[in-house]
């Protein structure tokens, strides 16, 4: 099953999106920032990006643009959770390099049922 | 598939009040241009609103969400940071606490503040109600759309044409077919017209453009949803099926007149079979793919090492969260542990002189016992130990609050903030300093005209420190404001009856007279200090914790209380004393000296009660043993061993028969496990297996004045004052 990769610093998200992708039986692999995504990113082959735009350190739409810098992630799907339903928001993160968005809340079925769009 | 979200509500909580201190410390802090304090408060804003959607609190997320805005503006220069605005975020803050707690205790929250400080940050906001209109606009045409595309149709028509540039997006046609595929039935020609010859074909390129037939009842929106984040990557037509026939000419063949044509062809030929042939197709594009990921894997083997040992090393320094009521638990068994090790302990010194050649190993063995026990007592201990700025980082917000109510200004400092101490007396000390600082704003700190007709600088300025001292934490509040005026303080003591005209103080035993029941120098009692909580409610709790308080001043100059404490209420440095074959303990803190006493050295009062001049001061002597009632006749106090000790503020000699070892006990509550006693604040158990009770010096000290045999004493402090300011009797 598919890895991906959930970068997010509220634990509470986290958690939250961790569970229901591990009950579905993707593999997880989390992140508290874009930083730490970064690293994790370089030693770990993902399938799929989740990521928060607002964090410490390295926000999501910075993370986007230096994973499309990795061979490794040219292609991978890379989602925003963002709250801003704005087009601001979207196009800044379609110039990253972004996949998709999803916005802010979401409950467990909407994001599986998104997820089917960019990962098998 | 339903997810229950509800267990990780306690979570979205902790880290939403967590959040909030930050918010509120940021807040404080904040100078107009701080970029970063201005991300932190508007992530943590954000953060809580997310959260709250996820979980369904929407009030919280209503009420954050303006806090958000609010903060974006600032954060990206629309808005400049006001006072005024500071005041109102910080009451946001509150709201949000409130409505924070409201949701763990699952009630309903309608505190009118809320409401207020709700419209306080609209009115903020409403500069910006341009941009609010056109969001609402934008909002509504959206709506608009799925609404006048719920006409009665069989399905759509899709065509679906996508830059060359998609899958470096991310996208993958494959998996939005499927995706559509679950709206309904689906018919799908692809048309390769487009794709170059082998020699110029870019793998990394796509150049399939599809025309997808779909039968299904859905919305356009449903639809156009799939499609939602290739919009700006493809051309994308959906037209209702039935329309078909009379629309396709004039709509979509400007669109791409190439495929449109080819698909109509091949409509019967490739109809349900598409899927599967194009997904051959496809396969070439994402072989060059899942070559680089095999490509990475290998790279990755040899790198393979590193990387789980930098995951465990991230693990190392992680930290999980548990219920207290667990680590107490955990305490508890090791506290069973230390005393079932002493009580082996004294068996093996016991078993020393037995002639068995095991006695000497079991001997090492028990001295590694007790090694390893002290370490993991020490080690189970610092589990509980937080860093003191849980309580510290209350103060700065209050220090705010309170100094603009009075209109002071102050400036406070803090030093020392990650001392470490026991989570229980952490929690009970928090009253105490907020009542001792608001104390240090309320009378000790001048106005600012006062602090400048003074020669002081205009603000004043609180510090809050904490630091070790041996198995203490010493917490001391300092000011450099007016000072205890002693003259004031006397002529105080003396109009309530707390001292005597002619009664000699020195300036330390008066500054200590603040602590004594029933005084107050401030006449109008405010809201701050004067809720009826004097300042010896303050020493009181501070000794129910076995420490201290004590304050040194100077006039003009300001002045500093001190608190210690000890580290950790479960266990106790105790000097363990003898009198009639009982042992006590008495807790180390409270002991001043012990020394031998002379019979010449004790002045009788009235032949029924003795004095002891100790360091110019007279000090009620009391003896143990009556106190408790183990004796029938009065002991003699010639040539006895007194302790003197300390508690309450006041100080007397405890006569004992002996003196035993200093030793650290575990205590043991008398109110869990047995009753109240008065003049006993625990019990622990000695390694003999014997129970020695632990004296409430304060308490102890009480019952020898009060008791019957002792009661000259009342007689005297009102006889000569020398003593009432001490004795509280």
């Amino acid at each position: 099953m598919a890895t991906v990769l959930v970068v997010d610093d509220s634990v509470s998200l986290r958690s939250m999106v961790t569970f229901t992708l591990t009950k579905q039986g993707y593999d997880v692999v989390e992140a508290e920032d874009g930083e730490e995504a970064l690293s994790k990113a370089k030693n770990t082959v993902c399938d799929l990006v989740l990521t928060d735009v607002n964090m410490p350190k390295m926000d999501g739409i910075t993370l986007c643009a230096e994973l499309r810098k990795l061979k490794s992630f040219k292609f991978t799907p890379i989602l925003i959770l963002t709250t801003e339903n704005s087009q601001e928001m979207k196009h800044k993160g379609k110039a990253a390099g972004a996949t998709g968005w999803l916005v802010k809340p979401f409950n467990p079925d909407t994001l599986l049922s998104t997820l089917k769009r960019v990962v098998r | 598939m339903s997810i229950d979200l509800s267990q990780f509500i306690p979570i979205f909580l902790e880290e939403s009040f967590e959040g909030l201190e930050v918010m509120e410390s940021s807040l404080l802090n904040l100078e107009e241009d701080d970029a970063e304090a201005i991300n932190a408060i508007f992530r943590a804003a954000h953060s809580i609103k997310g959260g709250a959607g996820t979980f369904g609190f929407s009030n919280i997320t209503d009420f954050t969400h303006v806090v958000e805005t609010l903060m974006d503006e600032l954060r990206a220069g629309r808005r400049s940071f006001s006072d005024s605005l500071k005041s109102v975020l910080l009451s946001a803050v509150d709201c949000i606490r409130l409505l924070l707690e409201a949701a763990r205790d699952g009630i309903s929250c309608d505190d009118p503040q809320i409401k207020q400080v709700h419209q306080q940050l609209e009115a903020e906001l409403s500069f910006n109600n341009e941009d609010k209109a056109t969001s609402v606009e934008s909002g509504l045409e959206t709506t608009e759309v799925s609404s006048s595309s719920t006409t009665e149709t069989q399905g759509w028509v899709i065509d679906f044409s996508p830059a060359p540039h998609l899958l470096m997006t991310g996208n993958e046609p494959i998996l939005l077919m499927s995706a559509l595929a679950d709206l309904g039935k689906l018919i799908t020609h692809v048309t390769t017209d487009q794709v170059p010859s082998l020699d110029e074909l870019n793998p990394e390129e796509l150049f399939l453009h599809w025309k997808i037939d779909l039968y299904s009842d859905c919305s356009e929106l449903a639809v156009r949803e799939v499609f939602e984040w290739v919009e700006d990557d493809c051309s994308l037509s959906v037209l209702p099926l039935q329309k078909l026939a009379d629309v396709i000419p004039e709509e979509s063949v400007p669109n791409d007149p190439v495929s449109a044509e080819v698909a109509f062809e091949d409509v019967t030929e490739q109809s349900c079979n598409a899927l599967p042939s194009e997904s051959a197709s496809l396969e070439q594009t994402s072989v060059s793919d899942s070559q680089e990921t095999t490509n990475l894997k290998v790279s990755g083997d040899s790198s393979a090492v590193p990387v789980p040992s930098g995951r465990k090393g991230q693990a190392d320094q992680g930290s999980i969260r548990v219920g207290i009521d667990k680590i107490d638990g955990l305490i508890n068994r090791v506290g069973e542990l230390v005393i079932t090790q002493s009580m082996l302990g004294q068996v093996g010194l016991e078993m020393s002189d037995c002639d068995h050649p095991g006695v000497e190993r079991l001997n090492d063995g028990l001295v590694q016992l007790e090694r390893n026990t002290r370490d993991l007592q020490e080690e189970v201990m610092r589990i509980r130990m937080l860093p003191i700025s849980f309580v510290f980082n209350r103060f700065p917000r209050m220090v705010h609050d309170i100094s603009s109510k009075l209109g002071k200004l102050v400036e406070l400092t803090l030093s020392g903030e990650q001392t470490e101490l026991d989570k229980t007396v952490m929690e009970k000390i928090g009253d105490p300093l907020l009542h001792l600082i608001r104390n240090a704003l309320d009378h000790g700190l001048e106005t600012p005209q006062e602090r400048i007709a003074a020669g002081k600088a205009e603000s004043g300025t609180v510090h809050l420190s904490a630091s070790h001292q041996g198995g203490f934490i010493i917490i001391q509040i300092k000011d450099d404001g007016r000072g205890l005026d002693t003259d004031k303080i006397r002529e105080k003591a003396l109009s309530s009856g707390l001292i005597t005209a002619d009664q000699l103080l020195s300036d330390t035993d008066i500054h200590d007279l603040i602590f004594v029941p029933g005084f107050s120098t401030v006449v109008d009692v405010n809201d701050l200090s004067g809720r009826g909580v004097g300042m010896d409610v303050v020493r009181r709790n501070i000794e129910s914790l076995g420490g201290h308080v004590a304050v040194v001043s100077e006039i003009g100059e300001g002045s500093t209380f001190t608190v210690s404490l000890p580290l950790t209420l479960a266990i106790l440095d105790g000097q363990l004393i003898q009198t009639h074959h009982e042992i006590y303990i008495i807790p180390l803190l409270s002991i001043i000296e012990s020394i031998w006493v002379s019979t010449e050295s004790l002045n009788a009062v009235a032949g029924r009660g003795r004095l002891f001049l100790f360091r110019d001061e007279y000090i009620p002597v009391i003896n143990l043993s009556d106190v408790f009632g183990l004796s029938e006749t009065p002991k003699s106090f010639t040539n006895s061993l007194m302790v003197v000790v300390e508690g309450g503020g006041k100080r007397a000699g405890l006569i004992v028969d002996e003196l035993q070892g200093q030793q650290q006990v575990v205590i043991k509550s008398l109110e869990t496990n047995y009753k109240r006693v008065e003049g006993f604040s625990g019990a622990t158990i000695l390694g003999t297996g014997q129970v020695a009770l632990i004296l409430d010096v304060a308490g102890v000290m009480k019952m020898g004045l009060d008791s019957s045999t002792n009661r000259y004493f009342s007689a005297f402090n009102k006889d000569d004052g020398c003593l009432s300011a001490k004795v509280d009797i």
